[in-house]
């Protein structure tokens, strides 16, 4: 392995760019809103855009996951349903997750 | 613990004229990100070893390796750009890659307007770059508990980063000794917390139709395209329903 303390200028440049490119995206969603003086009708979809994001997101990775992933999914739910707490539903979600892939 | 879910407003000094609306940027609002950031951070490092180990794999020294968790900060970029890199892809292509896989960004920071917006310009945009998908989730939850500390996602984001970077370094370091994500079932930790954040999301019946367009839009797109353009057209699909339905 090369030097750890190494730093290549062309490694660094590339690092930079995907910096850049990342930053673009963190920013420009915040920005583009604050421009255009948006519809009481796009400010409907904005109110419910964390959800559909949260679904698209959700959704797929179920869908790709098993019998563990389910359950557990089933767990957290029910879990944060219940208690509200974030801690405990990750703790129910992730331990579930661990036991039901001993057992499946 | 109590920190991380305490809905009860605590009885501040707040003027009670100001309670309502000012979004804050302090220091006890950086404190509690940071504090209800840090469960979700240490899963968050198990990503950063990952990172790590394939960083190192690729070529990249410790320094690099570390120089590109600190500055780029988004987990499924950095392993699907180091990935590319390693088969000698051109830069360029590395660096589109990376713009596309984060380009579900674009409609998380629109999320966090309503509540940015009354921030100052140097504060919405300085705490934008500790953008995560983990704290993001957090932070949402946040504010639509109520909250009005608008430095939560700086806190939260704080922590990550943290954590991301030494992650990150221990990764190439000694990655190959500590095992895969998911023998600690840490792979599970964002569908957690995204099903969580859900739970908090769900307003009833209306949220079925917005929610079931994001959600089947999303499972078809991840069958017909690559990478990661389900989570931004399916997301846009649930916001574009909700925009139809609206009257």
């Amino acid at each position: 392995m090369s030097d750890a303390l190494a730093l290549d200028p062309g490694v660094v440049a590339v690092i930079f760019g995907m910096a850049l490119v990342t930053y673009a995206t963190k920013a420009g969603g915040l920005w583009l809103v604050g421009r255009v003086d948006l519809s009481e009708r796009a400010e409907a979809g904005l109110d419910v855009l964390p959800g559909a994001v949260v679904v698209a997101f959700v959704a797929p990775a179920l869908a790709e996951g098993g019998v563990p992933e389910w359950v557990a999914a089933g767990a957290t739910i029910a879990v944060a349903h219940k208690t509200g707490s974030l801690l405990l539903s990750l703790g129910v979600g992730v331990g579930t997750v661990l036991i039901v892939r001993q057992v499946v | 613990m109590a920190e991380a879910e305490s809905t009860a407003k605590p009885p501040t000094d707040a003027d009670p004229e100001t309670d309502n609306e000012a979004v804050t940027f302090t220091l006890a609002g950086v404190r509690e990100g940071f504090i209800t950031g840090f469960p979700v951070a240490v899963g968050v490092a198990g990503y950063g070893v990952v990172f790590g180990v394939i960083a190192g794999r690729a070529g990249l020294s410790v320094a690099e390796a570390a120089l590109m968790s600190a500055t780029v900060l988004a987990g499924a970029a950095q392993l699907i750009g180091v990935e590319l890199w390693a088969d000698s892809v051109p830069a360029a292509t590395v660096i589109a890659t990376v713009g596309i896989v984060n380009l579900r960004y674009l409609l998380m920071g629109a999320a966090l307007r309503p509540w940015f917006r009354q921030l100052s310009p140097r504060a919405a945009y300085g705490s934008i770059f500790f953008t995560a998908d983990e704290n993001w989730a957090l932070t949402i939850a946040k504010h639509r508990s109520g909250s009005r500390r608008g430095a939560f996602l700086l806190g939260s984001g704080l922590v990550l980063w943290l954590l991301w970077v030494a992650a990150t370094v221990l990764g190439v370091i000694a990655g190959d000794l500590l095992g895969v994500p998911e023998q600690y079932g840490l792979d599970f930790v964002l569908t957690a917390l995204f099903l969580t954040l859900a739970v908090g999301l769900w307003e009833g019946r209306e949220s079925i139709r917005p929610w079931l367009a994001a959600a089947g839009v999303a499972l078809v797109a991840n069958l017909v395209l690559p990478g990661e353009w389900y989570v931004i057209i399916g997301a846009l699909a649930g916001a574009g329903m909700q925009m139809v339905d609206y009257e």
